[in-house]
């Protein structure tokens, strides 16, 4: 229907997608430029591990003692023995690894781990609910998956969003309506975002586990803890966005309260609402991601880092770290992706 | 403002009977609850008496009792958790009460003090004055180029929405356990946050007010000072606030991938292998008064240097 009344939608498309190629230059510039400065410091940071190893290897490297070496600047030594910097890109274990072995690490713990993976058609059992066989599987099931552990952590931070986002609305509601809990909650809710809490999350985890609370919740709470604050304030602020002339009108209409609330109040709080979202989701995953920090949790990003630090594996951290941040990045964009298309139909978009 | 005035006024008018049904329903509440655990009544008591209190209080906001609200809130929750773990005896390694916080406190002073030195001052402070410097510097270098400035933006605003303190292990393993690492944790981590605000904040100046500067003849960095870093600075606070909160999480998070044996995150972390709750709650009170505290000093200086803003101008 759509594309037969309007006539040109291929022309404003291509424009579309020229704008925004044009308007992304600058980012991509930016990221190669970030990108180049991790790779060219990949050099010295491993350059006194790899002259050490070709050192033992018996090569001729110039202070020959490790002693004048550690008194020469890294400058210098890297000057000097100009043929040991291409063993600091390839080093084992590097302080710093290359951003390609990162992605070849997240590749292995990902796609990398199916075994003879192929469609097997859609049966009528159980385990043939995808189509595809047993090896496929490996890639969300496997300990050593990435995937497996992302889903670890993003499980209780959604969990503890929607309870933390929840909450947070009827809290902002009861503020807005009540002039008690106004005065008596809203300094400590704007209080309580100066305070480190999430530094105790671990611990929190511990005691809810000594209590019997497993699972997903303790995690969960920790994240919906670090959302709440933010749709609490940014939800008030919405509740109260519109103006006395707007307030009026709802008056010469007679409206109830109720109506008020669900014809002005609320609708004029979304904008509001999903700039805290998107706050609000970024602050549950780091939650979740501390709380799984020094507490042994064996699944998780946090515990992939954790484990990485322990026994010196850089490239998993970086792994579990670009995981990470691709999570946050998705989550994000998810909101603001629906925000787009709400406030679109409500004809708010900026 | 007046619109709730005039709910003020419509709820007075609207006679006593309505809250009197509602005492009622409270009081028949806290007995049921007294009848079935007295301790339960007791708490319920203490409760809806604080909260009538502050109803009462909450009618006609004055400057005091904007105040006295919010303080008689906070003291009620206090009392609450100290009532109900000693009521109901709870078990110390799950929840201390605040009394026992206060002891741990008092007595041992001295390796809070240290502990509030190595994590707060040397890690978490030098951490965030050095970020702080760096994204100024940078976004003051970036401000010359707009191709830079499209580019940055987006990149820098999705960075400061990453779960950066996940750096700490690798930052720990490169500067050591020492405090350097975990002011370079903070360094990394109020990075971002602050060079977006600057960059945004240096385009605040109007054209209007750039153009004046131009027919002064002004050199770039006279109307950089003169002008657009003044009008910057809401901008760039915003960012710093913000930041002090992130300075704290970050030193203390990464002390608990290493430290030497002193740090509020060591504290906290073996604090807790040990099951000395009450020490790891004094650990967290002294990170909130801290917090408080860096917020606090940031929000004052924010008054003394923006005091032209709007924001600020209501404020006396």
């Amino acid at each position: 229907m759509t594309a037969l009344t309007n006539p040109a939608p291929r022309r404003t498309l291509l424009a579309h997608l020229f704008a925004s190629l044009r308007g992304a230059l600058p980012v991509v510039v930016v990221v190669a430029a970030l990108l180049g400065l991790w790779l060219a410091a990949v050099a010295p940071m491993n350059f006194r591990l790899a002259l050490d190893a070709a050192m033992r290897g018996g090569e001729d490297v110039t202070p020959a003692t490790p002693d004048e070496q550690g008194e020469t600047g890294l400058v210098r030594l890297m000057i000097d023995n100009p043929g040991v910097i291409p063993a600091a890109y390839a080093f084992e274990r590097p302080r710093l690894p290359r951003p390609q072995d990162v992605v070849v690490e997240m590749y292995e713990n990902t796609i990398g781990l199916a075994r003879g993976c192929e469609f097997t058609g859609w049966g009528a059992g159980r385990e043939h609910w995808t189509g595809l066989s047993e090896g496929c599987l490996r890639v969300v099931n496997n300990r050593r998956s990435l995937l497996f552990h992302a889903w670890q952590t993003l499980a209780p931070t959604l969990l503890g969003f929607a309870i933390g986002t929840g909450l947070g609305i009827l809290l902002a509601v009861g503020i807005v309506h009540n002039r008690t809990m106004d005065l008596s909650v809203m300094p400590w809710a704007i209080a309580s975002q100066t305070i480190p809490i999430l530094a105790i999350a671990p611990m929190v985890i511990v005691v809810l586990n000594a209590v019997g609370v497993q699972g997903l919740l303790p995690k969960s709470l920790i994240s919906s803890y670090l959302s709440f604050f933010p749709v609490v304030v940014g939800m008030v602020k919405g509740l109260r966005s519109p103006r006395g002339m707007e307030l009026d009108l709802m008056r010469t209409y007679s409206a109830s309260g109720a109506q008020v609330f669900w014809k002005l109040r609320l609708p004029a709080s979304l904008p509001y609402l999903f700039a805290s979202l998107k706050i609000g989701i970024a602050a549950a995953l780091v939650g979740t991601i501390v709380a799984e920090l020094p507490t042994g949790a064996r699944f998780g990003l946090g515990a992939r880092l954790l484990s990485g630090s322990y026994y010196g594996q850089t490239v998993q951290i970086w792994a579990a770290l670009l995981m990470a941040a691709l999570c946050a990045a998705v989550l994000v964009w998810l909101i603001g992706a629906v925000e787009r298309r709400v406030l679109d139909r409500m004809g708010l978009a900026r | 403002m007046n619109a709730g005035g005039n709910e003020v006024l419509r709820r007075t008018s609207r006679g006593t009977s309505k809250s009197l049904v509602r005492l009622g329903l409270i009081a028949g509440l806290v007995v049921i609850a007294a009848a079935l655990d007295w301790r339960a009544g007791l708490l319920l008591a203490i409760w809806f008496g604080a909260w009538g209190l502050n109803t009462v209080l909450s009618v006609r906001p004055t400057q005091v009792t904007r105040f006295a609200v919010p303080v008689i809130f906070g003291l009620t929750l206090l009392v609450l958790w100290q009532v109900s773990v000693r009521l109901y005896d709870v078990n110390q390694v799950i929840l201390p009460a605040p009394s026992d916080i206060w002891v741990e406190i008092r007595t041992n002073g001295p390796i809070l003090w240290a502990d509030f030195v190595q994590t707060v001052v040397k890690g978490a402070l030098s951490g965030y004055i050095i970020g702080a410097a760096l994204a100024i510097g940078t976004a003051i270098a970036v401000d010359r180029s707009p191709f830079l400035q499209r580019g940055l933006l987006p990149v820098g605003n999705f960075i400061a929405a990453l779960p950066i303190v996940g750096t700490a292990p690798i930052l720990v393993m490169w500067f050591g356990f020492g405090w350097q690492s975990k002011a370079a944790v903070v360094v990394v981590m109020v990075f971002f946050p602050i060079l977006v605000n600057t960059v945004a904040g240096l385009k605040a100046s109007d054209a209007m007010q750039r153009d004046l500067m131009r027919t002064y003849a002004a050199s770039y960095w006279q109307g950089l000072f003169r002008l657009r870093l003044p009008a910057a600075l809401p901008f760039i606070f915003n960012g710093l606030k913000v930041c002090t909160t992130l300075a704290l999480i970050g030193a203390i998070v990464a002390e608990f991938f290493g430290s030497p044996i002193v740090g509020m995150g060591f504290r906290i972390k073996t604090s807790f292998g040990a099951l000395e709750l009450a020490m790891v709650w004094a650990e967290i009170a002294v990170a909130a008064v801290a917090g408080s505290a860096l917020y606090g000093l940031v929000a004052w200086i924010e008054a003394r240097m923006t005091f032209w803003h709007p924001s600020q101008r209501g404020k006396t």
